[in-house]
């Protein structure tokens, strides 16, 4: 087996530079990691160490100004903007801290929005939305709007909607930030399911609890690596 | 289900989000869109009614006419067109079909003690044709009626139920002068015709009396005398106008130089005017299109201001939906999916404000009608006032109109839609996604 093969993604030397108000910041200074597949792994740090931008870069929300993110293989760096949004839709699974779902859509219509950009709407696509829904407890809930529910439930139907696509790979970005301790275990649990599914995960944190469950924790500061440490 | 449905579906979606912010864009592209149907429709409206009433006059024909000079021109041989006029006239243009000679002269009409005022005309047969009146009981005058001077006379409508209320007027007789005359039919009534500058009274033709111009020649002779408080006045002429149909259209311009300059040779006064309805409907129809382009051009001012509403709406919900943007971007929407949804939503907008303004076009006719028909009845004194094209004014619709309205209704969706849907595709995702 190659190296490429077992590897989700590889990481080499990423660097990213932010123009704000005049003043160039320098977000990652050159960050290199491999993920190998069906890896959990969380990133910690302080404020401004970069985590987010990482993250962003790791979901191909952005481009790195320098280095390589090969992502099955492929350069994402290389990508234009069509492509990248093809990945999101196919290839990623982004969960946010602040859920990011449109209150104008029922719960089945936020599950399937990534499906609607990636192509794929058929006849099943509502029963396997209805599936997903049921997988993360919300099976009675389908016709809801994002109003009325809790921020629990909430983060629950964008956990739904980011496996909608089926993804391999999966982003959260302090997935737990907004939640109370009960509804962090929940979300954790099903993190932890999902993973144990084969799923690749990265979530990013503040919380040693939340990163004590993961297999892996990558500390940036400034920038750079810290530490990265497996469990 | 396909795309291009999916698209229509969620942006019907996002509109009824705000459905009073929908609306009143909407309206505006009503609006415009009805604005353009109504203004073209009344333009029409009133330009046909021009035009109708000068084609009343007949596009072939040309209309000589006894003018009467000032007080110290008339002599006493009299003054206005002659009996050789229309002889010479008929016998030197070779590009003249008919030419009818005419003498009108205000006369009292009798049946038993029913009294009538009315107009007398002595004309020819081919009268009838030319001015487009037909018979509705028997039949207008004839050649044999010329040339026997018969006392043989037909009614306009309105004449024929003053003297003959109840019963059939046909075989009666009636008395103009000292004369009775037999009535031998009855004519429909027709709109009056338009009076044109200072040379062709408009002419109602409702309260008439026809009788052969011959006949009119030997009983009541060239002579009228009008009696006012403390003189009599004379009026000597033979004839009132002279209506001449040229045999094709083309001929009318040339021809008119020709009569212009026959009839000048013998007259030293100016005592007649010749009238050309074509040159009129000519001018009529320039004016009617200038008039349609100066309304078209309004009607175009409030489709923009319509479309401006559109770009004003789309900007604003660009800004306030930056957030939803940036999720729609970070599931994996293309630069091209923003976009298109973005113009979804104005061409939707505008093309239900083009439907419903198309609605309100077909509105027009009985609206303005109604509209008219209650100002005339609550202000009958203003109304009166007005022109008599303003007050009788009905809408024509104008079928080109209508696509055309709703083209420039989709247009204007998709001009003014595309830049806020371009600005909306250019945000940045991440940018995007931290925009509370």
């Amino acid at each position: 087996m190659t190296a490429v093969a077992t590897l989700a993604a590889s990481i080499r030397e990423l660097r990213k530079d932010y123009v704000l108000s005049g003043e160039t910041v320098h977000a990652l200074r050159g960050v290199s990691f491999d993920v190998p597949e069906g890896d959990y792994i969380s990133i910690m740090g302080p404020s401004g160490s970069g985590k987010s931008t990482l993250l962003n870069l790791l979901g191909c929300l952005d481009r790195p100004t320098a280095g390589s993110f090969l992502l099955g293989g492929e350069d994402v760096a290389k990508m234009n903007d069509d492509q990248l949004s093809e990945t999101r839709a196919t290839r990623i699974g982004f969960v946010f801290q602040s859920y990011n779902l449109l209150p104008a859509l029922t719960v089945v219509e936020n599950i399937e929005m990534p499906l609607y950009y990636g192509g794929r709407i058929d006849a099943g696509t509502r029963d396997r939305c209805v599936e997903l829904a049921n997988l993360v407890g919300l099976g009675n809930r389908l016709d809801h709007r994002p109003s009325q529910l809790s921020g629990g439930q909430q983060q629950r139907v964008a956990i739904a909607r980011s496996l909608v696509n089926d993804p391999r790979f999966m982003l959260a970005d302090e997935p737990t930030g907004n939640l109370d301790s009960v509804m962090t275990a929940e979300i954790l649990d099903l993190l932890g399911a999902l993973n144990a599914e084969g799923r690749t995960i990265i979530l990013v944190t503040h919380e040693n609890d939340v990163a004590a469950r993961t297999a892996r924790t990558i500390v940036l500061r400034d920038g750079h690596i810290l530490t990265d440490e497996r469990r | 289900m396909s795309r291009g449905w999916r698209t229509l579906k969620l942006s019907i979606k996002s509109l009824l989000l705000h459905p009073l912010r929908s609306a009143l864009t909407v309206l505006g592209i009503f609006i415009g869109v009805a604005g353009v149907i109504w203004l073209l429709s009344i333009g029409e409206g009133i330009g046909r009614a021009a035009e109708e009433q000068i084609a009343g006059l007949g596009a072939r024909n040309i209309i000589v006419r006894t003018i009467k000079p000032s007080a110290d021109e008339v002599q006493d041989a009299g003054y206005g067109l002659t009996r050789d006029d229309y002889i010479r006239l008929l016998a030197t243009v070779p590009t003249i079909d008919k030419a009818i000679p005419i003498r009108e002269v205000s006369r009292e009409f009798r049946n038993g003690t029913r009294r009538f005022e009315g107009r007398c005309v002595g004309c020819t047969p081919d009268y009838a044709e030319v001015t487009r009146l037909e018979p509705s009981q028997g039949r207008f005058l004839t050649d044999g009626d010329l040339i026997h001077q018969s006392n043989y006379c037909a009614l306009a409508a309105e004449t024929a139920d003053r003297l003959f209320p109840y019963g059939d007027p046909i075989g009666q007789k009636i008395m103009v002068d000292e004369h009775f005359f037999v009535v031998v039919g009855v004519m429909k009534s027709r709109a009056p015709s338009a009076g044109i500058g200072g040379s062709v009274a408009a002419e109602d033709f409702s309260r008439d009396v026809y009788i052969p111009i011959t006949t009119m020649e030997t009983r009541m002779g060239d002579m009228e005398v009008v009696m006012k408080p403390g003189q009599f006045q004379r009026d000597l002429k033979e004839l009132s106008q002279i209506t001449i149909q040229v045999k094709d259209r083309d001929l009318v311009l040339p021809t008119v130089d020709v009569v212009r300059d026959t009839i000048a040779r013998n007259h030293t006064l100016a005592d007649y005017g010749v009238t050309v309805p074509l040159e009129l409907l000519q001018q009529a129809q320039t004016t009617r299109l200038m008039f349609m382009l100066f309304l078209g051009l309004i009607a175009a001012v409030s489709l923009v201001v319509g479309g401006i509403g559109i770009m004003n709406i789309m900007l604003a919900t660009v800004t306030e939906r930056t957030r939803e943007i940036g999720i729609r971007r970070a599931l994996g929407a293309k630069r091209r999916d923003i976009t298109q949804q973005f113009l979804a939503e104005a061409v939707v907008l505008s093309v239900v404000g083009g439907l419903l303004g198309i609605v309100g076009g077909l509105l027009c006719r009985p609206i303005s009608i109604l509209i008219r028909d209650r100002l005339l009845e609550w202000f009958p004194e203003q109304m009166a006032t007005l022109p008599e094209v303003v007050r009788t004014v009905e809408p024509m619709l104008v079928s080109w109109s209508i696509p055309l309205a709703f083209a420039i209704s989709v247009i204007v969706g998709v001009t003014f839609g595309v830049y806020p849907a371009i600005r909306a595709a250019q945000l940045d995702p991440i940018e995007a996604l931290r925009h509370e």
